[in-house]
């Protein structure tokens, strides 16, 4: 239990709610649970339909366009829910709910880190990625500059992300699968990467945004009728429900305010900085803007999924604390029966709990089918974005140099998505029973500091450079990497060293500031011809940028 | 016409610098709304923390970090949608007429 909690509260913001798939005390808490058919029941349900709708996608994939943007034909309100889908995954439910269940308010200010993104990305982003951008972000990133160098580091900053994401989710996946479904850890990861491949290979882009759609709808659906089930339990009053969380839990009132996990000012900068713009430098949210036909309803998409997204986390919240009472108070979900004492199946598991005391067995099968889904849906998305990395980037614009027919990209592209998918199970097999926790801020270590900086400054800057973005992607990528290496979560716990040599798990603050800095630096220092030509080609793309002039429109079907 | 003369067109069009200025003033207003609070909330929770443990009235348990929090959450969302209704209406329709006076 102690080391349970510590794993919730070691590291990032991020790592934190992340925990369910890499903290210790989620991997040894997992043991295998008896099969559970209910659960499996439902989740064939999710997986007959979703396989219906790959084969009606595949159907309609007959383009490159069709593959990585679904011909550019969901609407507003779709690609919302999408997003919702994409950016919503089994650690934000399980990890957010205990990470309340355990420490109170600290669950609260993770939440809100976690959800502040997005309006920024509204604002400043969401009309420039959709009139700039057509398959990926790397079209953006390399628009006016170097096609062969800018591109092909910008799809290895996407790729990077992608795989980190991937081990994490995949060993995620495992775990969880095994805990909720009875299933062999192996079984598991190959079962969602086989499903991952296939709803990706033959439906692309239509069927990945149609998994993530109905996951949405699931996931909002299962937490809002737990929330509502939750509530009757207290009379419908929250008052009730924190005043007998506070008699039940052993922080007692100060539960009910900001406790430890915020207390080093520039610490929580850091996390916030990360989580922040690196929700901003995702490849695979980034790709989702090219799904819509224009500006108008890329805007629409962002304010639907923050509606989504926002909703949820508050759900999430009264989940968790609802829990301290109902599930903390239970012998019968303790190890042994001891309140207080380890909880079975490991810290991750309150809402679990939860759905199982207010809804019975059948509603715990339930969300732990969603659960299921809702990891499917992050690990298509992802190995979508890494698909079109290979084929449209790397394949497609540098190797063959914008040659290759559209045949060939979409033979390329599946053949990504094989290779994904078996890196992916492959992968996930080898991480077993890792701590993975330090992939996660590697993740949004890379997006903040190595996606996001070339992207900003590629739509914001006219002095962007070629040299600039490359060494200032070069900075973000050595730095975010070595920062995490030496932090207190690889440096102290995996490698056992005494002292951490830099002090925070998360390294935003820094990598990115640098990442920021050398791009300058290098960019203004370059008087090169191609220099000159790449500002003089700042006026042709903000003008595009602004008016959608010349925007890649939607593919009629 | 070439794509040039239509962007050289745009470009000298008075009403593309005063959709320009305008949407982005917007968008960096909306912006600091958001971050402003939200940053002066992170600060608050790690270095005054005891602010929040005030509960929000008599006999009440709940402190008044629930409804900040969720405020911060509520608020965000309801500024993306005011973007998105002036974007998506009176910007929009200045950039239609820039496009159409450029492509006479």
């Amino acid at each position: 239990m102690k080391r349970s909690i510590s794993a919730l509260i070691a590291g990032s913001l991020l790592a934190v709610s992340f925990a369910v798939f890499a903290g210790p005390g989620a991997i040894e808490g997992v043991e295998k649970q008896p099969v559970n058919v209910s659960a499996i029941a439902m989740f064939l349900v999710f997986v007959i339909a979703t396989l219906g709708i790959t084969k009606w996608a595949a159907g309609k994939t007959k383009s490159t366009a069709d593959f990585y943007t679904a011909g550019g034909g969901i609407t507003g309100f779709q690609n919302g829910l999408a997003i919702a889908g994409d950016y919503m995954s089994a650690a934000t439910l399980l990890g957010i709910t205990s990470m309340v269940y355990f420490k109170g308010y600290d669950g609260f200010i993770y939440a809100v880190c976690f959800f502040i993104g997005w309006p920024i990305i509204l604002f400043l982003m969401a009309e420039r990625l959709r009139n700039l951008g057509k398959f990926t972000f790397a079209d953006i990133a390399s628009y006016r500059l170097d096609q062969n160098r800018i591109r092909t580091f910008a799809a290895i900053g996407s790729l990077t992300v992608v795989c980190f994401y991937l081990i994490v989710q995949m060993v995620g996946a495992g775990q969880l699968i095994q805990l909720l479904f009875g299933l062999e850890y192996n079984v598991a990861v190959a079962v969602v990467g086989i499903l991952m491949m296939v709803y990706v290979t033959f439906g692309g882009m239509t069927a990945t945004t149609w998994v993530q759609i109905i996951k949405a709808c699931l996931l909002l659906g299962g937490g809002i009728s737990l929330m509502l089930l939750t509530l009757a339990q207290f009379g419908w009053s929250l008052d009730t429900l924190f005043g007998k969380a506070i008699e039940s839990h052993k922080m007692g009132e100060k539960l009910m305010a900001p406790g430890s996990l915020m207390a080093d000012p520039v610490s929580a900068f850091s996390l916030s900085l990360g989580l922040l713009f690196g929700t901003a430098g995702l490849p695979h949210i980034m790709m989702r803007f090219f799904t819509v036909p224009n500006a108008k309803e890329a805007r629409k998409s962002v304010f639907y999924a923050t509606g989504f997204i926002g909703l949820f986390f508050l759900v999430t919240i009264i989940l968790g604390a609802g829990a301290i009472t109902i599930v903390g108070t239970n012998p019968a979900f303790f190890e042994g029966g001891q309140v207080g004492g380890k909880l079975i199946g490991g810290g991750n598991m309150p809402v679990m709990h939860l759905a199982k005391a207010v809804g019975g067995d059948v509603f715990l099968g339930f969300l732990s089918a969603v659960a299921f889904a809702t990891i499917l849906a992050v690990v298509s998305g992802l190995a979508l974005a890494g698909a079109s990395a290979i084929s449209h980037d790397l394949y497609a614009r540098v190797i063959m140099k914008g040659t290759a027919s559209s045949q060939q990209e979409m033979k390329v592209t599946r053949y990504a998505s094989v290779f994904l998918g078996l890196t992916a199970i492959g992968l996930g097999i080898a991480f077993k029973d890792q701590n993975v926790l330090f992939l996660v801020a590697l993740a949004f270590g890379v997006a903040s500091s190595v996606n996001f900086p070339v992207l900003i400054l590629s739509m914001y800057w006219k002095g962007l450079t070629t040299r600039g973005a490359l060494w200032g992607g070069i900075a973000g990528l050595v730095s975010a990497v070595g920062l995490v290496i030496l932090s207190p979560t690889v440096w102290v716990k995996i490698l056992g060293n005494k002292a951490a040599i830099f002090p925070y798990d998360h390294p935003a603050i820094v990598s990115m500031s640098l990442a920021f800095f050398v791009t300058w630096l290098m960019s203004v220092t370059d008087k090169s011809a191609r220099a000159a030509k790449e500002a003089e080609a700042y006026e042709e793309q903000f003008i595009r940028a602004q008016t959608g002039l010349g925007a890649a429109g939607a593919h009629a079907h | 016409m070439s794509q040039e003369s239509i962007q050289v067109k745009i470009r000298n069009n008075p009403k593309f610098a005063e959709m320009v200025g305008k949407r982005t003033r917007f968008a960096v207003l909306l912006s600091l709304i958001v971050l402003v609070p939200y940053y002066a909330y992170m600060a608050m929770v790690s270095l005054q923390p005891q602010v929040f443990a005030t509960k929000i009235g008599e006999g009440s348990v709940i402190t008044i970090g629930w409804p900040v929090a969720a405020l911060i959450v509520v608020v965000g969302w309801l500024l993306t949608g005011v973007y998105v209704s002036r974007a998506n209406g009176e910007f929009d329709r200045l950039n239609e007429e820039i496009l159409k006076e450029a492509r006479k």
